[in-house]
């Protein structure tokens, strides 16, 4: 268990946007007439969207209020679950996984590089950019050390290439999410040694194996739209193709 | 003997290829789902009970089994399949690369199982972290509702309805009732079992919660046939089995490969061997952070299978192999992990949350050489009073570790804590009362 209280310092108000008001609507849909409670994680997952990364009490009372149940149950979901952030944190939220099959492969200097770049856990930077704390185990210890920026999975860290990332962040430039080290996912470093049996994938046709971009639920699919119909005007570029690894 | 690619389930493992549901049933989703329908969902439940598939979870309770402990008649609520995919184990991460790689196959799973449970309704309850899995998974969702292949008046003949729910970061909602309770609304707290959820569990409803492994190779075992499934591994411990390799190895990975394979072959083959080579090999945790390391003289000849490692006092979990090599600090190590459990411990039962930490402070100092040689049998003793004495496993899975520290490296906490005492006593430096 973690103390966790909330912030001194809270905003006047919360409401949600029209868009974020009807996508809440259409989560309650999802749950049986009179279950609407079970929708209190996403929507209070959104209000933390919409506010930019943390939930002051006024979007508490508002959820509570929009589910029809007690203030104090929304204030103790907030307070168990660790990924509701309590206080402002920076607009790139830096969350160091340091449970130990990542401890054994260098969380501990990742977390050094943090401490140098950012400074301690919590302290927000002064241009606002950047926050980050410890967190535990976020499941993806293959590819460990690792760290989650705010939706994405920064892996195969070493304090260089996490120093780097931080720099390309700071300067308004994208960073491709993933194994830092040229990794494919969760396969060997090297290449896959299994799944090379072509006779697996006869039936693909050539257009089919490529990498597609994945979709974004940053905004709500339309209703009726086809599933792969973005709603984003500007596609996320694709994975890099052909990245090498880099040499040991 | 290497698993044969074309007995892999996940073809897709490492996402070389689309995930997308075209390129899913070119790799044989959804083939012929509206046939194994129309066998009947009894046919199904033997079927599976036949493959001797065990949940993937970390219990390994056979799945057929469990299946068949939900009301056939319906009393007038309806039946739940809830999937588990709040994957949070430490050392695990398989379902990520189902459910971002191929969640078609876990769509498909989960409408067959539902079938089998004559359940119209599924949720799967996904990890708060996996956001970008989460966007992948409900798109794929959305593919299979357009191609009609689940929702109502589907093409294959059940009317089945599925959503994607996620959580906000509590490992505790992997238990499968603290999983109900979140699904809820409320805060994952572990319910008192009985009733278990099969008679009371979702909206109070008869229901039953898998594994995202578990469900995803349903499809499979049911188009290539239970003897197939029953062909690989040994009794008792069939099928193919997804395992995570992390830690002190050259390469560490994801990798599917028959149930029974031996540690040695899987570090060294897939893994690309232990840091400077297998004499370098300290402790092995074989199933994720819950279940007691072993030591490298276990590891020589030990195949990898439920029952094989419980016959060392330890367990076959979620089969995520952390490797330890001899530079390893193995105090600290476990220490970490007791921190972990202290953090995750939601506090509602008395030896585990007070326990969790009060293990954790002691092999704090236990790292530093700071203790007595007494009180390793007393945090032993503690570790016995956690376990079994809670109304979850979180309390075991907190205790297990502990012990298999004491059980195998006893040694080595004391050779630190002689080594301390051997120091020559620093100057006290006068504080301040705290």
């Amino acid at each position: 268990m973690s103390v966790r209280r909330l912030a001194a310092e809270q905003p006047e108000g919360f409401a949600f946007t029209p868009e974020n008001l009807e996508w809440a609507k259409a989560q309650i849909k999802k749950y049986p007439d009179g279950r609407q409670a079970s929708a209190v994680l996403p929507i209070l997952w959104r209000a933390q969207e919409q506010v930019g990364g943390w939930l002051p009490e006024p979007a508490l009372r508002y959820v509570a209020d929009m589910l029809g149940i007690a203030y104090i149950r929304v204030y103790e979901i907030a307070t168990f679950y660790t990924m509701f952030n309590l206080a402002p944190v920076g607009r790139y939220y830096v969350q160091v996984c340091g449970t130990t099959p990542c401890w054994l492969r260098g969380a501990d200097a990742i977390k050094d590089t943090c401490r140098k770049m950012i400074g301690a856990p919590g302290h927000v930077t002064n241009d606002g950019l950047f926050s980050w704390t410890e967190v535990e185990c976020l499941g993806a210890c293959v590819n460990a050390p690792m760290a989650q920026i705010n939706k994405d999975y920064y892996e195969d860290l070493t304090p260089e290439s996490l120093t780097w990332i931080f720099e390309n962040l700071k300067a308004g430039r994208h960073v491709e999410p993933g194994p830092q080290n040229g990794r494919q996912a969760s396969a060997p470093l090297g290449g896959p040694i299994t799944l090379l049996d072509p006779e697996l994938y006869r039936h693909e046709e050539p257009d089919e194996k490529t990498h597609a971009p994945a979709l974004t639920d940053d905004e709500p699919k339309r209703p009726g739209a086809a599933a792969n119909q973005r709603d984003r005007a500007t596609p996320k570029p694709p994975l890099a193709k052909g990245r090498k690894p880099r040499p040991k | 003997m290497m698993l044969k690619d074309k007995d892999r389930i996940f073809k897709n493992l490492y996402g070389l290829r689309s995930w997308r549901l075209k390129a899913a049933r070119a790799r044989g989703a959804w083939d012929g789902t509206k046939q194994m329908i129309e066998r009947g969902h009894e046919a199904i439940i033997e079927e599976v009970k036949a493959s001797g598939l065990r949940g993937r979870g970390g219990a390994g309770f056979p799945t057929g089994l469990k299946w068949s402990f939900m009301p056939a008649k319906s009393d007038g609520r309806p039946n739940y399949l809830v999937v588990n995919a709040d994957e949070s184990e430490p050392g695990t991460c398989k379902d990520r690369d189902i459910m971002r790689h191929d969640p078609q196959l876990l769509i498909e799973g989960a409408f067959l199982a539902s079938f089998a449970m004559q359940a119209h309704v599924s949720y799967i309850y996904i990890r708060g972290e996996f956001i970008r899995e989460r966007e992948i998974l409900q798109a794929a969702i959305d593919e299979a509702y357009d191609a009609r292949l689940i929702g109502n008046n589907n093409v294959n003949g059940w009317d089945f309805d599925l959503y994607l729910h996620h959580g906000a970061g509590a490992y505790i909602c992997g238990e499968e009732t603290a999983l109900l309770e979140s699904l809820e609304g409320k805060k994952g707290m572990p319910r008192l079992k009985p009733p278990f959820p099969a008679n009371v569990g979702l909206y109070g409803a008869p229901t039953t919660v898998n594994n995202v492994e578990t469900i995803a190779v349903v499809p499979d075992i049911l188009r290539r046939g239970a003897t197939w499934f029953a062909s690989l591994g040994r009794p008792n411990n069939t099928g193919t089995k997804l395992f995570c390799l992390s830690g002190h190895v050259n390469t560490p990975c994801n990798v599917e490969e028959e149930m029974g394979v031996p540690l040695r072959e899987l570090i060294d083959r897939y893994g690309g061997g232990v840091r400077s080579g297998w004499d370098n090999l300290l402790a092995v945790i074989p199933g994720g952070s819950s279940v007691p390391c072993i030591p490298a003289n276990e590891c020589d000849d030990l195949p990898m299978d439920f029952d094989s490692l419980k016959a060392l006092k330890t367990g076959l979990g979620t089969a995520a192999v952390i490797i330890m090599d001899k530079s390893t600090d193995i105090i600290r190590a476990i220490s970490r992990l007791s921190y972990f459990y202290k953090h995750e411990s939601c506090g509602q039962c008395t030896p585990c949350r007070e326990g969790t930490g009060w293990m954790w402070r002691v092999l704090e100092r236990m790292a530093k050489g700071e203790a007595e040689k007494a009180e390793i049998d007393m945090l032993l003793d503690v570790s016995y009073q956690v376990e079994g004495h809670t109304i979850c496993a979180l309390g075991d899975a907190a205790a297990w570790p502990v012990q298999g520290l004491i059980r195998h490296f006893r040694h080595v906490i004391e050779q630190r804590i002689d080594a301390q005492a051997a120091k020559p006593i620093a100057p006290s430096v006068p504080v301040a009362a705290e």
